[in-house]
């Protein structure tokens, strides 16, 4: 340090150290740009490439092999919006969120608060509630597709009836329901109960001094407390519906399901890209249904925002 | 989690405080309403493991006692068809696959992701803004959206039935660099400042001092990561075509049915491919707990 001779002068030299010390550390980290460069890479590649990309081909007419590629302008889009497949398989995807979303919802909550409140066992619960959702989709599918089988199948057998779950078009779309519930409930279970260990004790206590009872605790408490959590359950549950796909497609073994009751929007634009090779058209349908995820998730942020609004006004 | 779980002798004396039981601290607890709540729990429980014990009640089954009458005992206790799926067949292959790949992707995300969010919470570059908000942009996108321009891109790269191609495609996952981005954000400047006074470099900063203080989001992050990584079916079934690379859930969705079906080695085989994650989570429940409870309030 060559500032030694202002060393008694205010302020004191120590805060001079830490002041130009600060200075160089921020301007050291001007060149930070390298510890993002490694992500962007990837990034770059396999994200902001393959958009770009698929944006292109939803204007052309490309094939898997990616030759005879000529631009058609919107003539993709143009046949998305008359193809009915396009809108009978949105419609199921859309159906499956409509069934699904509430259902995980509600059940999540109510094994969420009874895992809270009971004291014994508590670690038993979230295994058992949990467990599901770490099999793999395929499994479930498998599992699920054995599960309902008419004659031998575990529900049938439990529940004392004969119904052909499988194969019938008013139970098939219900049987993927039921499999996902149990599949992945355990997930929006284990975020409400952390919220749920969130909401301070000193709140109950005081209601509780105040004469409120266990129900109106609940009523006052913690289900305002668990706003904000049900929010960001809700949002992820049905951004993740409306993109079912691994399940559906393997207890229907690849198969649009009975009278094509479960083929879902992603299952059509992989049929188109794969099975049909129009990489064109798969590529144009599958911005149609980007746009849905995307108007989802920005009214979602564009909801939270203003509620912080009100919040702080 | 607070509450140890040591069986309490019943108390009576002590006044039921039914809704909010943790009040009253771990004694005396078995409460009408308590053991009413227990039952249900119990109840809920076995409802959700009736599935994994049929499944493995039909593993255990001859082939023809599985399509005879359903029954939860099996007869003629057998172990033919885990040996059948272990020794016959592709599925120890696919095992190792699946090892490879999720190994592979958790451990290129940690490290490409946590350089990111630290870039991005801690340094200055140009186009760090932008940056920032393309990958919140990339948020929106799923491989189910873009399955198919992302296999005709990987198919450009030469990468269609390698392990790479299964591999590279799951390593850019914007959440995780937004979760890291936000817990880095939360940790306490004055430290790094300090080091940097005492003559430490950002790299440096970054591997002693913000690194080990990031274990708990870090084991969050590299826990999903491997979860979505074993499970992960869509990708690898778009990328493989050869069944010697195939992962687990690929393998035993298309190719394992393909020579007709024989339920007690399909439910053996996907028992065999949840196995490992059952164990891992059995071993790191309260780190996985409070992972999921980390990562989903992250994203409030």
């Amino acid at each position: 340090m060559s500032t030694l001779a202002h060393a008694r002068t205010l302020p004191p030299r120590t805060a001079v150290a830490a002041d130009s010390a600060r200075a160089r550390w921020s301007r050291r980290f001007q060149h930070g740009g390298w510890f993002v460069a490694p992500f962007f890479v990837l990034y770059g590649l396999f994200v902001v490439l393959p958009v770009v990309r698929g944006l292109y081909l939803s204007f052309t007419d490309a094939n898997i092999s990616g030759d005879h590629t000529g631009f058609v302008g919107l003539d993709n889009y143009r046949e998305a919006l008359k193809d009915d497949l396009v809108w009978d398989s949105l419609w199921h995807s859309v159906q499956f969120t409509l069934y699904v979303v509430p259902v995980i919802v509600v059940v999540a909550l109510l094994m969420a608060l009874i895992a809270h409140h009971t004291v014994h066992f508590k670690w038993l619960w979230r295994l058992c509630f949990f467990a599901p959702f770490l099999l793999p989709s395929a499994v479930i599918g498998n599992l699920w597709w054995w599960l309902f089988q008419p004659t031998n199948g575990m529900v049938n057998h439990v529940l004392g009836l004969d119904t052909p779950w499988l194969t019938q078009k008013s139970t098939a779309m219900l049987a993927v329901v039921v499999a996902t519930l149990w599949w992945t409930v355990g997930f929006s279970f284990l975020l409400y109960l952390a919220a749920l260990q969130n909401i301070p004790h000193h709140l109950y206590e005081a209601a509780e001094l105040d004469g409120a009872n266990a129900f109106q605790r609940m009523l006052h408490i913690t289900v305002p407390n668990l706003r904000n959590i049900t929010g960001l359950v809700l949002a992820l549950q049905v951004l993740a519906s409306l993109q079912v796909f691994d399940q559906a497609v393997v207890m229907y073994q690849f198969g649009p399901g009975p009278e094509e009751s479960t083929r879902t929007f992603v299952q059509y634009t992989l049929e188109q890209g794969f099975t049909s090779y129009r990489v064109g058209y798969a590529s144009a349908i599958s911005f149609i249904l980007f746009i849905i995820v995307a108007a989802v998730a920005l009214g979602r942020m564009w909801l939270l925002r203003n509620r912080e609004e009100v919040a702080t006004r | 989690m607070t509450t140890p779980t040591l069986p309490t002798p019943p108390t009576p004396s002590v006044p039921p405080a039914p809704t909010a039981p943790s009040l009253r601290g771990p004694r005396g607890t078995w409460t009408p309403a308590q053991i009413a709540l227990t039952l249900v729990a119990a109840a809920l429980s076995l409802v959700w493991l009736a599935p994994l014990a049929w499944a493995l009640s039909t593993s255990l089954k001859t082939p023809t006692e599985s399509v005879t009458s359903p029954h939860w005992i099996p007869q003629d206790l057998t172990l033919e068809s885990w040996k059948a799926v272990i020794e016959a067949g592709n599925i120890p292959n696919w095992f190792v696959n699946s090892v490879v790949v999720s190994v592979c992707v958790t451990f290129i995300v940690l490290a490409v992701a946590s350089l990111a969010a630290y870039g991005f919470a801690r340094t200055e570059f140009r186009g760090r803004s932008a940056l920032m908000a393309l990958t919140m942009a990339g948020l929106m996108f799923s491989p189910a959206i873009l399955g198919v321009p992302l296999f005709t891109t990987v198919q450009s790269l030469g990468m269609v039935d390698t392990y790479w191609g299964m591999i590279l495609p799951q390593c850019a996952p914007a959440a995780m660099v937004y979760i890291l981005y936000k817990f880095f954000q939360s940790l306490p400047k004055e430290l790094e400042e300090a080091a940097f006074i005492d003559g430490a470099g950002r790299w440096r900063i970054f591997f002693t001092i913000v690194l080990p203080l990031s274990k708990p989001s870090l084991s969050a992050v590299g826990i999903f990561t491997f979860i979505a990584s074993w499970n992960n079916f869509l990708w690898p079934y778009m990328v493989t075509n050869n069944p010697d690379l195939m992962t687990m859930p690929n393998g035993i969705a298309t190719v394992q049915n393909a020579f007709g079906i024989v339920w007690p080695q399909l439910m053996a085989g996907g028992l065999l491919a949840g196995l490992p994650l059952i164990v891992v989570f059995v071993f790191f429940q309260s780190q996985i707990v409070r992972g999921v409870a980390h990562t989903g309030l992250a994203g409030q």
